[in-house]
């Protein structure tokens, strides 16, 4: 051989053929015996500590407005742990920050479930992010539960059994925008603006659904990576315009949606907006929009938007859960703002006190999961609708109220009572009551 | 002069330094046996952790030659580790085949990526080089929502974990299919930049008119090296892929290839010991800084950046100080302790490293 | 027609702040032969400190001010500190500093402003002008937009082409032994390159962020699309960065409208490769013969 190893001179090769032949090695003489997969007694639950993790991005990109939510979340268990935890049990909630790259996911969940043994991953955020995972978690047995997130990826119970999702799902959610666009503008020409990844084009499945195909007259979209807006939505909007769009529906995270309002201002461009919840919160939007035209505009921007709620609006002052999840955020989450966002996170450590509360005193990931199955549509909590779970269904919320945003960022009721869908099923409306705050807070 | 003269015993060793094979398996023997015990003795975790330190080290150690040792620089690495990782990854979704073939052709198509890639690459200087490679690198995280009903959009492909024989952990055994991986990457590269080729590169890339004088073709070794660079990214793609379980988009992201560059740059250009060295500061930096912040009972903007600006601080702090990365200041010190030790010229040795000498130009002001 | 005209103005808004931080890059390759990633995270920390002190209700003006001579300082500090103890070292060590210090200066910008991203109140209205009885995409931010990076283009011109220092620095950048030998101090002009490039990057920031809302990222695509310029127009080139910022914001501006989204960095990769296979040195490199 021309190029042969040879000691001299060479040493990196000579170390790597050695580790080669290590390795080879150690394949044939590998271990019988593997560490099993879980040991017996539950991981995260002791006596007097209950251990949850979540990743979530907090720094980066993705970072605005959802790094509120893990410490709203945590915020409702520092309430708890004040006020005697459950069965006496305080929670530990680890916090990772992925930056919402599922590289640092996968590695910071295997962390935590391998060193830090959580009982559960709970709120994880993103659907690229929380996929990475799904099969991990699972193979592990710790539940990964509420994942922020509405793709309908999280409801297979039989290859998942572990994995249940937390927003209503981005399909149901179309399906309800676009059901009101049809009863209420069926005449109107509609266009589409989307996030082209999972949550948009899924959304715009659910409107495809319920809105005919010849009502639509153009479909733009924007990258979801942080390219995506570096041009702002100016060329996307135009387009929308010139094509006479006179209903436009957003599949939009918020900054896009503003920079969707910015463009179409500019234009004067005014169609009615209908606006999915995950990028309508009126506080946020109005905090983006604010500086718009030396401060003249801001919210005036968002008058008549239609958008859809599966909880009750933050600007409903008087709704006694957004009462409370103020009360213990101010008291709590050092850093709160009240937005949708504060509120969202708040509401999912409502649940998971309810959930970790119905499972019983002897907490088992077997019955934390019967729990959820068995109570998850009864669960107290501030949703405006019922979660799904059962034992076929792991969706999140399973469908929302259509609220309009007036000039004051204040909203109102447009399709009253709420209403709820599965994925295929048709539309139904959901005439249940609100959900009563439960004792455990209202200490 | 060889290191082994001056070890204790090394009289014994030497009579096995003439039959090189021999002497292979005999320190091969010994250091399965520390292999063994490592990736047994530390824990799951760390098994996982020294998986993802292999997939990194194997993208560095290639880039390491295209910028080290060919003087090209490429800002659009992790496109080439996501065309390995999606070769892998369908292969692995649509047939069932034993795993060395879809990590195979996973390498396959990132070379011919590579080749292509590189034939620009043989016009372009510097950073106009970088910028195509950066085009391509945003590019490549658009394609798979253009083409979504092949590549899944961006939810991915979910690639089954490697089933390990009977009772091994699926931790371990990964850790060894990436340590086998990173150690045969390791071997050809070395064998590579030592090799004809290797030569020919350097001396393309210190005055290829030179190199052409010299019957070299610049232009054939330049799309060589790119190929080269890329199969290599290809590997440590497929070997992701298997590592984390999913293959989407938002994996191979700009910053990616920016992390991958400045790992690289960190551990030592051009050199392959070094490519470990960025590995591990790429893998542990933000897992330590994380492992502290997480345990602050509140989340505030400040804990939130510091792993950032930690990340940060260290390149700059790596540049300034070791200006040929750790692996440089390492074997550095080394020549620095020997000469003071047996106060004799010993020719300046690189232990297990490549030609660093060269790789130090001045910043070219003047125009050509 | 509408939609192409509307298309071209939002393209040519666009264009010119990518202009503007192409100058920026341009400015520093002369200089120093670095490619500056670091530009786009100062430009985002001197927009930080313009909302900071737009906040405590400062006039426009003064803020604006203040963050473009924040921009001359943060640029010279970055000099001096960072680049000039890498000078003679591997090439790709101060290059990769820039990215250490892009990373660095975005957590730092997210720790003190956090990184909820914000609106930046605009010089002038963003409402679109009216012509006859037609609206157009482009207000009068966007002739503030226009005229102050053509201002900028118009300044560094006069500075380089009439003025004594622009002729130091130009020496300095062509032949700094030459230049030294002559008396001229290299060094401090490298300083003065650098504040003055990051000068056009801070320019570039307070123009965007009332576009693109502010949050401590907010800078990275537009540095992404001003490096993909510059390369585009010639780093060499200050015109080349104007031809390729316009070129760049136009191109991305019709394949969004036209093609799709997912069409847009496909789309800058192609027009890319065609024109560096054409003309490796971007559009206005300097004309010369190739060594043989």
């Amino acid at each position: 051989m021309k190029y042969s190893i040879r000691l001299r001179g060479r040493p990196l090769a000579v170390a790597s053929a050695i580790g080669a032949a290590a390795l080879a090695t150690a394949l044939l003489v590998a271990p019988s015996s593997g560490a099993s997969l879980r040991p017996a007694r539950t991981p995260g639950v002791s006596k007097h500590q209950i251990v949850l993790g979540v990743t979530t991005p907090l720094s980066g990109p993705a970072a605005p407005g959802y790094d509120e939510i893990a410490p709203a979340t945590n915020a409702v268990f520092s309430y708890v742990n004040a006020h005697g935890g459950i069965y006496g049990r305080k929670i530990k909630y680890i916090i990772k920050n992925d930056q919402y790259d599922p590289t640092l996911t996968v590695q910071y969940t295997r962390a935590l479930v391998q060193n830090d043994h959580i009982f559960a991953d709970l709120g994880g955020l993103g659907t690229p992010t929380q996929t990475s995972v799904q099969a991990y978690l699972n193979q592990h047995h710790v539940p990964q539960v509420f994942v922020e997130s509405g793709c309908a990826c999280w409801s297979k119970p039989k290859q998942y059994p572990y994995t249940f999702g937390w927003q209503p799902n981005y399909i149901v959610e179309g399906k309800i925008l676009g059901a009101y666009i049809k009863a209420h503008y069926g005449r109107k020409r509609v266009g589409y603006l989307y996030q082209n990844d999972e949550f948009g084009q899924d959304g715009v499945k659910g409107l495809n659904r319920e809105i005919p195909h010849r009502q639509v007259v153009a479909t733009q979209n924007y990258e979801a990576t942080p390219q995506g807006l570096g041009a702002g939505l100016g060329s996307q909007i135009a387009a929308l315009q010139s094509a006479g769009a006179q209903v436009v529906a957003l599949y939009t995270i918020p900054a896009a949606t503003a920079l969707a309002l910015l463009a179409a201002a500019e234009l004067h461009y005014h169609p009615l907006w209908v606006v999915s919840s995950v990028g309508s919160d009126p506080p946020t939007l109005t905090g983006l929009l604010s500086s718009f035209s030396k401060g003249k505009a801001g919210a005036s921007l968002l008058d008549g938007m239609v958008t859809n709620a599966y909880l009750p609006p933050e600007t409903f002052a008087r709704n006694p859960w957004n009462k409370l999840a103020k009360g213990i955020l101010r008291r709590y989450d050092p850093h709160f703002r009240w937005d949708g966002n504060s509120e969202y996170g708040f509401a999912l450590g409502v649940t998971a006190v309810e959930a970790l509360q119905k499972a019983g005193k002897n907490l088992t990931v077997k019955s934390f999961l019967n729990a959820l199955e068995r109570y998850g549509k009864s669960l107290p909590n501030p949703g405006l609708v019922p979660l799904t779970y059962s034992r076929v269904d792991h969706y999140g919320y399973s469908g929302s109220e259509v609220v309009k945003i007036l000039r004051d960022g204040k909203l109102i009721k447009v399709l009253t009572p709420r209403e709820i869908t599965t994925l295929r099923g048709p539309i139904r409306v959901y005439t249940g009551g609100f959900n009563k705050i439960p004792a455990q807070f209202k200490k | 002069m060889s290191r082994a003269d001056r070890l204790p015993g090394a009289e014994r060793l030497k009579g096995l330094q003439g039959q090189p094979l021999a002497w292979h398996i005999a320190l091969g023997i010994v250091a399965a046996a520390v292999l063994y015990l490592v990736t047994s003795s530390v824990s799951l975790y760390d098994n996982t952790i020294i998986s993802e330190i292999a997939w990194y080290a194997i993208a560095i150690a290639g880039l390491s030659v295209l910028t080290g040792v060919s003087g090209q620089i490429s800002l659009g690495h992790g496109a080439f580790m996501a065309v390995g990782a999606y070769g892998a990854g369908l292969m692995m979704e649509h047939f069932r085949l034993p795993l060395i073939v879809p990590i195979l052709v996973g390498i396959a198509v990132a070379t011919v990526l590579g080749a292509v890639v590189g034939l620009p690459a043989t016009r372009l200087r510097g950073p106009y080089l970088a910028g195509v490679t950066l085009a391509l690198a945003l590019a490549a995280q658009d394609l798979p929502t253009k083409f979504s009903s092949l590549f899944n959009g961006d939810t991915g492909i979910i690639v089954n974990q490697a089933t390990p024989p009977g009772g091994v952990n699926p931790e371990r055994w990964l850790a060894w299919i990436s340590l086998f991986g990173a150690i045969v990457t390791m071997i050809v590269l070395a064998n590579f930049m030592k090799s004809r080729y290797g030569r020919a590169l350097k001396a393309v890339r210190d005055d290829d008119i030179a190199a052409q004088a010299s019957g070299l073709n610049p232009n054939r070794m330049r799309v060589l090296a790119f190929a080269l660079a890329a199969g290599t990214a290809g590997l440590s793609g497929g070997l992701f892929a298997l590592w984390s379980g999913i293959v989407n988009p938002n994996s191979f992201s700009l910053f990616l290839s920016i992390q991958l560059l400045a790992g690289m740059v960190i551990g030592g250009a051009g050199s392959l010991v070094g490519a470990w060295w960025g590995a591990l500061a790429l893998v542990y930096v933000p897992q330590w800084t994380n492992s502290v912040t997480s345990h602050f009972s509140s989340v505030s903007a400040i804990t939130a950046n510091v792993q950032g600006a930690i990340f940060g601080l260290l390149i700059i702090v790596v540049m300034m100080a070791a200006p040929t990365g750790i692996q440089g200041w390492l074997s550095g010190g080394y020549r620095r302790l020997r000469r003071g030790r047996s106060r004799t010229e010993l020719e300046p040795v690189l232990p297990l490293d490549l030609d660093l000498s060269s790789t130090s130009t001045a910043p070219e002001r003047t125009r050509p | 027609m509408t939609l192409f005209i509307d298309l071209t103005l939002n393209g040519l808004t666009y264009g010119l702040i990518y202009a503007a931080v192409a100058l920026g890059l341009v400015l520093i390759w002369r200089a120093t032969r670095v490619i500056n990633f670091a530009q786009g995270a100062l430009a985002t920390l001197t927009t930080y400190v313009a909302a900071t002190l737009l906040d405590r209700s400062l006039n426009y003006w003064v803020a604006f001010a203040v963050a473009l001579a924040a921009g001359l300082i943060f640029g010279a500090l970055t000099e001096r500190v960072f680049m000039r103890p890498l000078y003679g070292k591997p090439e790709l060590n101060p290059v990769v500093v820039t990215i250490g210090l892009l990373i660095l200066v975005e957590s730092v910008a997210g720790a003190i402003w956090g990184s909820t991203d914000r609106g930046l109140t605009p010089a002038f209205s963003q409402l679109g002008l009216t012509v006859g009885h037609t609206y157009l995409d482009f207000s009068s931010f966007d002739i503030f937009i226009l005229v102050s990076v053509l201002v900028l283009m118009g300044l560094m011109l006069v500075l380089f082409r009439w003025t004594s220092l622009g002729l130091k620095m130009r020496a300095s950048a062509f032949a700094p032994e030459v230049a030294r030998l002559l008396g001229v101090r290299v060094g401090r002009l490298l300083t003065v390159g650098w504040a003055l490039a990051t000068f056009a990057g801070a320019l570039a920031g307070v123009l965007v962020a009332p576009l693109l809302l502010l949050s401590p990222n907010m800078m990275d695509p537009v540095l992404v699309y001003g490096f993909a310029a510059a390369v585009l127009g010639g780093l060499d080139s200050p015109v080349g960065a104007l031809v390729g910022g316009v070129l760049t914001g136009l191109g991305i501006s019709y394949i969004g409208g036209y093609l799709g989204s997912s069409m847009e960095t496909v789309g800058a990769a192609v027009l890319l490769v065609v024109v560096l296979s054409i003309r490796p040195e971007g559009l206005f490199a300097a004309a010369k013969a190739r060594r043989v």
